[in-house]
């Protein structure tokens, strides 16, 4: 959570973990494009989407984060032949646990986007943030393994 | 632009829910239409004259009322500005400047005929009356 | 504890503009780890990099932070300057603070206050960078390309010439591809085969050249240097060795029904046919579907006619295994289905054609023997109308939303050989926009206009019809005139869409090259890097990459050439050193990560571990770093958490994430 000190105004923190091949590079041609989207966005890059581990996403939401979304290669498309079918299974998996634990189901995406669509990612990225803002503040996870 | 015709193209824009700056000026919708003889104002004017603000003259156009809202031009039209959307809801502004609509909410759903697109059953209670 | 230099690249005012370049570098100077900071206009400059190279020097520095464009525009450059300077590549870390950053967002305060969250990010991650060392793979010394056309034959050609071995692909009985088809080329109006069938000879006898035809790729493994690729060699059922090509079984075979592909099925083609007269090989093949032989088991004409012994009835397909060092793609176009335009009536007269089939009826070899005449009845046109931008620019689920970009000039050319050949013949062209950019191309254009008296038409055509005289009536407008314009005309030829071959998706999904939403494959950057593929050891040659004319489909065959030379003439190359690596304490040999593995890079060994003072024996995975493409795959399938890896460790994304979430 980050609070702007002059508005006062609530803005969210989202944390985007994409890939390298494609939506990485497709961020990269939003920006080329000068497509916005709001700079709550924060892009982390990854190899491939299968590289990134529940653990990140659980650690996002237990450091504040208020929005989660994984972006990859579109089925089929991934660079290296499977690795996006692995994060897909994987996040279904996770989300609905996340849901199960109090986060909301909106707060968490997964969204296919090629290196060629800049304009893609920039909606993506503009609908996402939208919901997040309009979902308002996110609960924080806690870590029992470190109870201060 | 006076701030009245501004508004006006705004308005329209946000009634037909596309934006008609996709225009290439193909003609295709002039081409297309069978009314086109009858008309002073041809179709593939209409996107560009609503985005440049010229609604006054579109207002007093003829092309209003001879339009036969057959949406040809909607189905061929390459880049979905769908002109006859564009007439349609110029010629709404005009009805609706007259405070005259010849067609109450009750009458649509009698009227409704799986066949025919909605709007051309609108189009044609507001152009012709009771 | 890491001594972290931040360089804060004002790119110019790309970066400078909106971001507060002087408080990105005032608010990381705090991080820990961070004992220099300082902005620079150009960091990517000679300049800049000195004062990296200073300051790695001055000031004992052991990792780098580089606040700039994209890791992908300039993270090599960066690297290469910190090994200059003596400290390993792999300790920098770019921030994107351009195109993620300044590029995208107007407020200043918004974007400084996320320029120093990414710059914080890369910060984290630098603290536990280590240092990495790459490793080396062979080079396979041979290329294969996909695609037979201009393109294929011009990149085949190239790559041969300069020693090494190239095999093409084509999928088709005759290589050639749609240059072929043409009858002459714009705009010096040569002759289509005068021009190609030199080169398909020249590719079929080179002796580092193999033509694969009638074959298709069945699968690609590997990576670049190292391709296993399986091609399908589809059964002729003509043995290509004794085969002759003397065409006898061709004028013989009773099954004559079905279309001639060639010739745009304008005419027939036996089941047994030779694509055309200058194919390459010029070898007979049957057509399964259709020869009698293999419908009802009878006939077999062909086998007794052909006096080289050459039919092979029971011909099997032939999967044929190779290695490649690199893959050059170039599958050509297709012209896009016209049937949806149903206003032209292409499916209902024949005398609407597409610009395709007007090319084979003006050619000598075509269905008319060159002769200008209507489909529907033989006889000579009075009238000829062309309508350009059927499929092309239409944002609709009909069309395509790009610009086939050689319509406008082939258009031309018809118009021009029309006049030139049949002066008495009208020649109406209906367009939207003429777009022709190109050396001597407007000049061809306006040469139609002025001295041939092409008669153009600004103005999309509404629909076509049937007239009551028995001729075409085509209704559109002249938009300059601003008037209705109803035409009379004999043929009405459609200037069709151009599309990425059929087939493209599965090639590209082989290669995991990308493709986009029209179904082109990407190239790896769209300006510098025109020619290759995101995919390592994957080029681009001809229209598979966009649409193109001649000339650039053959200026980019030869630069695709030249880059697989430029890879082929290296003996190692170096391999991504961010592989998977695993922990041999936390390992238990469960074989989750095995089974994940894309390139097959793991396996397991029995080894003795010393496990906190107490030693035995325990099955461990191990990762071959060659093959390792570092996908992470197995870091997050571990259940032990044994795998991480290198460059992109769990720790180093978990800071990551902390910094940004602070």
């Amino acid at each position: 959570m980050q609070v702007n000190e002059n508005a006062k105004e609530w803005k969210p923190l989202i944390v985007a973990f994409c890939c390298n091949w494609c939506s990485y590079a497709g961020a990269d041609l939003a920006g080329t494009s000068r497509l916005s989207y709001p700079a709550d966005v924060k892009i982390i890059r990854v190899p491939c989407s299968c590289r990134v581990n529940p653990m990140f996403i659980l650690k996002a939401f237990e450091k504040g984060a208020d929005g989660v979304i994984m972006c990859g290669c579109h089925p089929g498309d991934c660079h290296y032949s499977t690795g996006n079918y692995y994060a897909r299974r994987r996040m279904t998996l996770l989300f609905s646990m996340l849901d199960y634990l109090g986060i909301d189901r909106k707060r968490t995406r997964v969204e296919w986007v090629s290196a060629a669509e800049g304009q893609k990612f920039s909606l993506v990225m503009n609908d996402f943030a939208k919901t997040i803002t309009e979902l308002g503040e996110n609960v924080k996870l806690g870590d029992i393994r470190c109870k201060k | 632009m006076s701030m009245n015709q501004k508004e006006l193209s705004e308005q329209i824009i946000s009634m037909v829910g596309f934006n008609p700056r996709q225009c290439m000026k193909c003609g295709k919708c002039s081409a297309t239409c069978p009314a086109l003889e009858e008309m002073d104002i041809h179709p593939h004017h209409f996107a560009s004259m609503v985005c440049e603000g010229r609604i006054n003259e579109l207002l007093e156009s003829k092309t209003l009322f001879r339009c036969l809202s057959c949406f040809a031009c909607v189905e061929r039209c390459p880049r979905s500005v769908e002109p006859a959307k564009l007439i349609e809801a110029v010629r709404d502004c005009v009805i609706r400047a007259k405070g005259a609509n010849f067609l109450s909410p009750d009458a649509v759903p009698g009227k409704l005929d799986p066949e025919l697109p909605q709007q051309a059953i609108t189009a044609a209670f507001r152009k012709y009356g009771k | 504890m890491q001594r972290i230099g931040v360089f804060v690249c004002w790119c110019g005012s790309n970066i400078a503009a909106t971001v507060d370049v002087a408080k990105v570098v005032e608010s990381v100077k705090g991080e820990p780890g961070v004992c220099f900071a300082q902005d620079y206009q150009y960091m990517c400059s000679e300049a800049g990099q000195q004062l990296i190279i200073n300051a790695i020097h001055e000031h004992k520095l052991t990792g780098i932070v580089v606040c700039s464009c994209s890791p992908r525009m300039h993270e090599a450059t960066f690297r290469k300057t910190a090994e200059k300077a003596g400290i390993n590549p792999y300790m920098v870390e770019i921030a994107n603070i351009r195109e993620h950053c300044s590029w995208i967002h107007k407020d200043k305060d918004e974007a400084t206050e996320k320029a120093v969250i990414l710059a914080r990010a890369a910060i984290a991650k630098v603290n536990l960078n280590a240092p990495l060392q790459p490793g080396e793979s062979a080079v396979t010394k041979r290329a294969l390309i996909i695609g037979g056309g201009i393109a294929g034959i011009q990149s085949a050609l190239d790559i041969a010439d300069a020693g090494y071995k190239v095999d093409i692909v084509e999928r088709s009985a005759t290589i050639g591809g749609k240059m072929a088809q043409l009858d002459k080329t714009f705009p010096t109006l040569d002759c289509a085969a005068c021009i190609l069938t030199p080169k398909m000879v020249e590719a079929a006898q080179h002796p580092n050249i193999t033509l694969y035809t009638y074959s298709e790729v069945e699968s690609v493994k590997g990576f670049v240097g190292n391709f296993d690729v399986k091609i399908k060699k589809k059964a002729r059922f003509v043995d290509e060795n004794k085969c002759t090509g003397c065409a006898v079984c061709t004028t013989k075979c009773p099954s004559r029904k079905g279309g001639n592909e060639f010739n745009c099925n304008l005419d027939n083609r036996g089941a047994v046919y030779i694509p055309f007269a200058q194919a390459v090989p010029n070898v007979a093949v049957i057509d399964s579907t259709r020869c009698l032989h293999f419908k009802t088991g009878k006939c077999g004409l062909c086998e007794k006619v052909c006096s080289a012994g050459a039919i092979k009835f029971d011909q099997q397909d032939e999967i044929i295994e190779e290695k490649y060092g690199a893959i050059v793609v170039a599958t050509g176009f297709q012209i896009s289905d016209v049937t949806k335009f149903d206003e032209f009536q292409y499916t209902k007269h024949p005398d609407v054609i597409t610009s395709l089939e007007l090319e084979r009826i003006m050619n000598a070899a075509g269905p008319t023997k060159g002769t200008l005449l209507r489909m529907s009845n033989k006889e000579h046109p009075k009238d000829i109308v062309f309508v350009q931008c059927v499929g092309s620019r239409d944002n609709t689920a009909r069309g395509k939303c790009y610009c086939s970009k050689i319509c406008c000039m082939y258009t031309a050319k018809h118009a021009m050989l029309i006049r030139e050949k049949y002066p008495d013949v009208n020649v109406h062209v209906f367009y939207i926009d003429v777009r022709t950019p190109g050396k001597n191309f407007d000049e061809f254009y306006r040469r139609a206009v002025e001295q041939y008296n092409v008669d153009y038409i600004k103005g999309m055509v509404g629909k076509v019809y049937e007239n009551e005289n028995g001729r075409l009536t085509v209704q559109a407008v002249d938009l300059l005139a601003d008037r209705r314009i109803m035409l009379e005309t004999d043929m009405v030829v459609l200037a069709a869409a151009i599309e990425p071959s059929s087939g493209v998706k599965d090639i590209a999904s082989m290669l995991t090259a990308s493709i986009d939403t029209n179904n082109f494959l990407t190239e790896a950057h769209p300006k510098l890097r025109p020619v290759e593929s995101p995919t390592a050891g994957v080029f681009l040659s001809g229209v598979c990459q966009g649409p193109k004319d001649i000339p650039e489909t053959v200026s980019q065959a030869g630069a695709a050439a030249v880059k697989v030379v430029g890879l082929l003439a290296k003996d190692k190359l170096v391999t991504n050193p961010c592989t998977a690596t695993p922990n041999e304490l936390m390992c238990n040999g469960c074989s989750s990560c095995e089974r994940v593995c894309p390139y097959g890079a793991i396996d397991y060994v029995e080894k003795e571990v010393n496990d906190h003072g107490k030693r035995e024996v325990r099955r461990l995975a191990r990762v071959n770093s060659a093959l390792c493409q570092g996908c992470g795959a197995c870091t997050v399938a571990c259940p032990s958490g044994a795998m991480d890896l290198k460059g992109f460790s769990n720790r180093q994304i978990m800071a990551e994430v902390d910094a940004i979430c602070k």
